[in-house]
Parts: C-alpha cells; structure tokens; sequence
C-alpha cells in the first residue's frame, strides 16, 4: 500500500498543523460483483490512527461509503518535537505505516 | 502553359504539407486540455499533487523504478539512472515506430518490452498496478513539456489508418471519434461537457474508474459508449489511433497525471 503524507517541516509551539495523507487502497464496498457474477468482498481500511509522540490525536473509522485511494486532511497542535505515526488495518488484515518527524521551535 | 503552372503550384503545396499531416481543419481550435472541460473540484484535485490521487501511482512507479526484477537482477535505474534526467520529455515522443519491429509503440509497450527483453523479468500486464505506475512515473518526467510525436513517411501508413479510424462511423450509435470531440466538443452530452479528446494527460486518474487507466481503456470505453465491437488492449487499431490523436494534440503540455470524471 503506498501513501503519500504532507507534514509541515517546522512548526511554531501552540500553532495547528495540517496533515494530508493519502493511500492507494480499492475500498472495496462488498455490493460489487466481478465478471462471472461472483461477490467481492467487502475490503476497506476500516480503522486509522495517527499518533504524535505516542501520543493519538486523530483516528478515522472508515466504511464502504468511503471511496477508493482514501485522502485525510485534519490538523493537530505543535506541541514537542517528534515523530507522527501513522497506522491503518483493512479487512483482509493488511497493515500499513507511515513515519514522519516534526520539529518544533519557540 | 496554364496547366503546368498548375502542376507546379500543386507539387508546390504537396511539398510544402509535411507527408501524411492532415488539413488545419483536422485540429479544434483552439486546443483546449480535457481538463478544462472539468468543473472547479476536479482542477484543483489535478493540480494538487497530495489530493491527487495519481501521484500515489507515480510514487508506486519510482518505488519499482529503483527495484530489481527478473533474470537479470537489473532495476530500471540500473540502465536508465535518474528518472528526472534520462526520462524527460521521453512522453512527449510517444508513440513513435520501434526500430526493432518496424511497428508503432506506445509508452506502455516500450516498458513491457524492456522488462521483457533487458530485465529478463515477468511481463507486465495491460491496466495492471505495475505497468500503470511505470507509465505514469515516466510520464510525469515530462510534465508541462509539448506533446511532439513525428509524424513522417515511416509511419505514414499508421497516421492515416489512425485518422481513417477517427472518421468512420462505428457501433450501434453510428457515431465516429470526430462526430463528438471535434465538431462537438464545448457541448453537453448528458451531464458531460464533450472534451476536445486529447491524450495528453495518461494514464489519468478518473473518478468513475476509481483508479487510474491507460489512453487505451478510454478507447475501449468510448467503444463500448458506441456500441462497437470492442478491440483487445495493444491492437494495432489503437496504436494507430494513439499516434493520430497525439499528432491533433502535438504541442499541448504532457499533464500526467491527469484527473477526470
């Protein structure tokens, strides 16, 4: 799974960041049927979590509403240096990370 | 006296139209980018290359330019290097006649054969991950540079074929490419503005697919729109097609990749 993430390279203490991810997943919505008829199960990445210096500020529950190639924008404050960790797990189990340092100054 | 002059002036005009180019009025004017029959959203998602989801393509594509495949244990960057040095502008030239076979190849066709006969490795297939990330990660090296494909004698035979193909009326509907892209385009088909049908900016991610697909699959899916009987990937009907197609777009900025409805 490939994924592209936006992280400002240096931020200012207390000011918001915003963090843009996207990741190549098919989002498979379990309605589709493939050319014998047959079903595709349903296979989505049903839980993402981003964690900053260990700590979670930001998790998404996703579901077969959501279209493929998922792209999240959402903002967190800048608080210490260290690293964001992006973690997601579809429903063939398939994991995939992400890691991306943050420095903070003032 | 008349009459030789007039042979003069005709051998004059024959010699001044480069062989097998078209008349001016075979281009729309002026050129418009599929892009700009779009609405406001699908721009901004083209343009912005985090939300634009093609480029998590071009990312898969530099990953498995720098990896070793097949036989040989060569990656693509073992011969080629840098991507962003040997590769620019290389998109523009396509599709242009392989020397090999004396056949007309397109970008897609250049990388199979490569990974087929320099890597020694499996070969890739048509609208597969693999083949579509190379594609667009070589694509993307000539990014806002002008589509100039050569269109000589060697493959006159192909451009007149890919022009033939343009006007001939095919499929139920009893429509060519030329009936909706060149005298029609600007209008609204349905809730679709016709574009101009330029491939400038393949493979494209489009929205209805959701994924990204070849020039070629947007054929087939114009074939189906039609009603025609439907051609396989790589035949040489489509090749032809492709180099007629980017003769009407030659000068246009390459854009992979693109984003579409």
């Amino acid at each position: 799974m490939t994924a592209r993430v936006q992280v400002p390279r240096a931020a200012r203490r207390g000011q918001p960041v915003e963090i843009r991810i996207a990741i190549q997943h098919p989002m498979e919505t379990g309605f589709r049927r493939d050319d014998a008829g047959r079903e595709i199960p349903k296979n989505v990445i049903n839980r993402f979590v981003c964690r900053y210096d260990g700590v979670e500020v930001f998790r998404a529950e996703m579901g077969s509403g959501v279209a493929a190639n998922p792209y999240l924008d959402f903002y967190t404050l800048a608080d210490v240096s260290g690293e964001l960790v992006f973690d997601w797990v579809d429903d063939e189990g398939k994991t995939g990370s992400e890691r991306v340092p943050l420095v903070v100054s003032g | 006296m008349t009459l030789t002059l007039r042979a003069c002036a005709l051998l004059a005009a024959g010699l001044c139209h480069p062989v097998g180019a078209a008349p001016p009025s075979d281009r729309p004017q002026p050129l418009k980018s599929g892009v700009e029959f779009t609405g406001p959203d699908v721009r901004a998602l083209q343009q912005d290359d985090i939300a634009n989801p093609g480029m998590l393509w071009v990312e898969h594509g530099a990953q498995l330019w720098r990896e070793a495949a097949g036989a040989q244990g060569k990656s693509c960057e073992s011969c080629h290097g840098d991507a962003s040095a040997s590769m620019r502008g290389v998109a523009t030239r396509y599709p242009l006649l392989d020397p090999g076979s004396a056949r007309l190849i397109n970008l897609e066709g250049r990388i199979m054969q490569c990974r087929e006969r320099r890597q020694r490795a499996e070969p890739l297939r048509y609208e597969s991950d693999e083949l579509l990330a190379l594609t667009a990660f070589v694509a993307t090296q000539s990014r806002g540079m002008p589509k100039d494909v050569k269109v000589d004698w060697q493959v006159r035979r192909n451009f007149e074929a890919g022009r033939a193909l343009y006007y001939r009326r095919i499929g139920q509907m009893n429509l060519a490419c030329v009936n909706c892209h060149q005298e029609n385009w600007g209008k609204q088909l349905g809730p679709e503005t016709i574009s101009q049908g330029h491939g400038v900016a393949y493979p494209i991610y489009r929205l209805e697919w959701q994924t990204l697909g070849s020039l070629q699959r947007r054929f087939r899916s114009c074939l189906s729109g039609v009603r025609a009987e439907m051609l396989p990937y790589g035949s040489p009907e489509f090749l032809d097609l492709e180099l007629y197609l980017a003769w009407r777009a030659q000068g246009m900025p390459v854009e992979t990749p693109g984003v579409r409805r």
